[in-house]
């Protein structure tokens, strides 16, 4: 089938882009929407212009490289599917398919049809390690994990860090993503002993980047992990715990409420050293 | 990247450090929006009263001012329930507006092409129109029932005149069918969605959400758009 592309030229983060349009003949239903952009560039690399830059690894849906917006689409007209898993199947002859960089505030355009996703890995790097044995491996089922909780788990640790999601939302919002890194840890009990600070340390940084969630959904059908919405409201559960409950002492580490522990005159007996405001009983 | 130890942030008051983050601005939209349901279907409940006869709409607006007297002054509890609601009014379009400046400043710039959503409908992408919408409606509302400062009133009306000057001048009448269809797409969504931000997820009643939206929906705005109706084919005169 012979299609026509609207594809978007940028050279660089700092120079305003364009679309151009291409003519693309002789494709086949099963080329996916990389390969389509691979016979794009064979054509424009053998008429001696510039290939379109555009980013892709694994090509089997495993790895999070691809992404591109395909006739406003995240990724393309397919449900829960990366671009590079998406055939032009959908398409019909003389069709016009238009190819736009992912737009968020977060994720700058590089070059052409490559943005650059580091964003969401400050996301992931300000959430910290867990605490868990190392070295030996434990001894097998030492650790009982609920099967429910570890289907969950499993099923939210699937996003591959698209960045669809964002893609996806009208906010530019990461919530989807933060979302699955955040309920995939809280369903586990390795995740328990940072869960409430890791929460608010991942919050913080997705919103000095990302929008915010206005429940739009958008995201949902964008996801090629087919997370869902419910990692939001488990994300606004534990942020919420995190941030009320560390005041009434049920999580760990709280130094907020000193004045008020010295109010009752009970900080003297809490075995944090930061805790004591200096009013312990002395022996005399 | 290496991983490192989550950062301790500087603890604030727990309110402040919530109110700080986006997503406690959520939780104030959505707490302000329970309030403002609350409100919504006891008004629309009241006024059913216009049904009954004048003299019970009236003496509804009357008893309205006298909650609770004479264990409380006069007008003392409908007072407090107006702050109440003013409060949550204004902590609701706040953080509209500061979530929508945030929203704006995360997507600078929009797709060239043309989107093609798949689940965000018309109610959810128009929340800031239907509310800004719902707002200057209810200062209309205000100055026209309320304060009876609008030409369409004399002195000396009851409640239940002011109700029929108005509803029978069509540009007035056309106002509040308007207003009652933004905020009728306002509620589907937000209804739906205030679970999100209140993080209630459960498998039980998930499913429920969409019908209870639409049912809060068409209840609150079928009967507001009753009134209306009646007394422009004059079941209610
Ligand atoms: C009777 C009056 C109103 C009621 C009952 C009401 C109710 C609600 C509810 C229940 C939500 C969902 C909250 C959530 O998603 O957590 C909501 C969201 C929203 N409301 Fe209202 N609202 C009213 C008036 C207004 C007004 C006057 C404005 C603005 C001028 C407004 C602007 C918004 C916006 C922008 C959202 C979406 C916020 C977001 O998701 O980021 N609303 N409203
Ligand atoms: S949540 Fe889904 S859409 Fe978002 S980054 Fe992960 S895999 Fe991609
Ligand atoms: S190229 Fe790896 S997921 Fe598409």
């Amino acid at each position: 089938m012979r299609l026509t592309l609207e594809v978007w030229r940028q050279a660089d983060a700092a120079t305003p882009g364009r679309f151009e349009r291409y003519e693309v003949d002789g494709v086949t239903a099963e080329v996916s929407m990389l390969e389509l952009l691979d016979i794009l560039n064979a054509q424009l690399v053998a008429e001696g212009r510039e290939p379109v830059a555009f980013d892709h690894d694994c090509r089997e849906g495993i790895c999070g490289t691809c992404g591109i917006m395909v006739n406003g689409q995240p990724h393309g007209p397919e449900d829960h599917t990366p671009a590079c898993l998406q055939r032009v199947r959908a398409f019909s002859d003389g069709d016009v398919v238009t190819l736009e960089p992912w737009r968020a505030g977060a994720f700058p355009v590089l070059r052409d049809l490559v943005v650059d996703r580091s964003a969401l890995d400050r996301i992931i790097a300000s959430g910290g390690y867990i605490s868990t044995a190392t070295n030996a491996a434990p001894e097998a089922l030492s650790l009982p994990v609920n099967k429910h909780q570890s289907e969950a788990a499993m099923d939210h640790a699937a996003c591959i860090g698209c960045g669809a999601c964002v893609a996806a939302c009208p906010n530019g919002a990461a919530q989807l993503f933060a979302g699955a890194k955040v309920a995939h840890l809280a369903e586990l009990p390795q995740g328990q002993v940072e869960r409430y600070e890791r929460v608010r340390s991942m919050v913080a940084t997705m919103e000095s980047e990302f929008g915010s969630c206005t429940n739009y959904g958008e995201c949902v059908p964008a996801c090629p992990a087919a997370i869902g919405l419910d990692v939001i409201a488990h994300l606004n559960r534990d942020f919420r715990t995190a941030v009320v409950s560390e005041r009434r002492g049920e999580v760990p580490e709280r130094t907020d409420v000193r004045w008020l522990a010295r109010l009752r005159g009970e900080a003297w007996w809490q075995s944090d050293p930061d805790d004591r405001p200096g009013d312990t009983p002395k022996r005399s | 990247m290496a991983a490192t130890a989550p950062e301790r942030s500087k603890r604030s008051p727990f309110i402040v450090e919530l109110y700080r983050s986006a997503l406690g601005k959520k939780y104030v939209m959505a707490i302000t929006g329970i309030v403002g349901l609350g409100y919504v279907l006891a008004h629309m409940i009241g006024n059913l009263k216009l049904y009954q006869s004048a003299e019970d709409f009236n003496l509804y607006a009357e008893t309205l001012r006298e909650l609770l007297y004479p264990i409380a002054p006069e007008g003392l509890v409908l007072n407090l329930l107006r702050g109440v609601l003013i409060l949550a009014l204004v902590g609701h379009v706040v953080a509209a507006a500061q979530l929508t400046a945030m929203n704006r400043r995360a997507r600078p710039e929009s797709y060239r092409s043309k989107r093609d959503y798949v689940a965000a409908d018309f109610a959810a992408r128009t929340m800031r129109w239907t509310g800004v919408i719902v707002l200057l409606f209810l200062f209309y509302h205000l100055a026209d029932l309320t304060w009876a400062v609008t030409p369409l009133h004399e002195a000396g009306d009851t409640v239940y005149d002011r109700v029929l000057n108005s509803f029978n001048n069509p540009a007035s009448a056309g106002f509040y069918i308007l207003a009652n269809l933004a905020l009728g797409f306002h509620l589907y969504h937000g209804v739906w969605s205030l679970f999100q931000s209140m993080g209630w997820n459960n498998r039980r009643f998930n499913h429920w959400r969409r019908t209870l939206a639409v049912a809060f929906t068409v209840v609150v705005i079928g009967g507001n758009l009753s009134f209306v109706i009646a007394v422009l084919t004059g079941v209610i005169s």
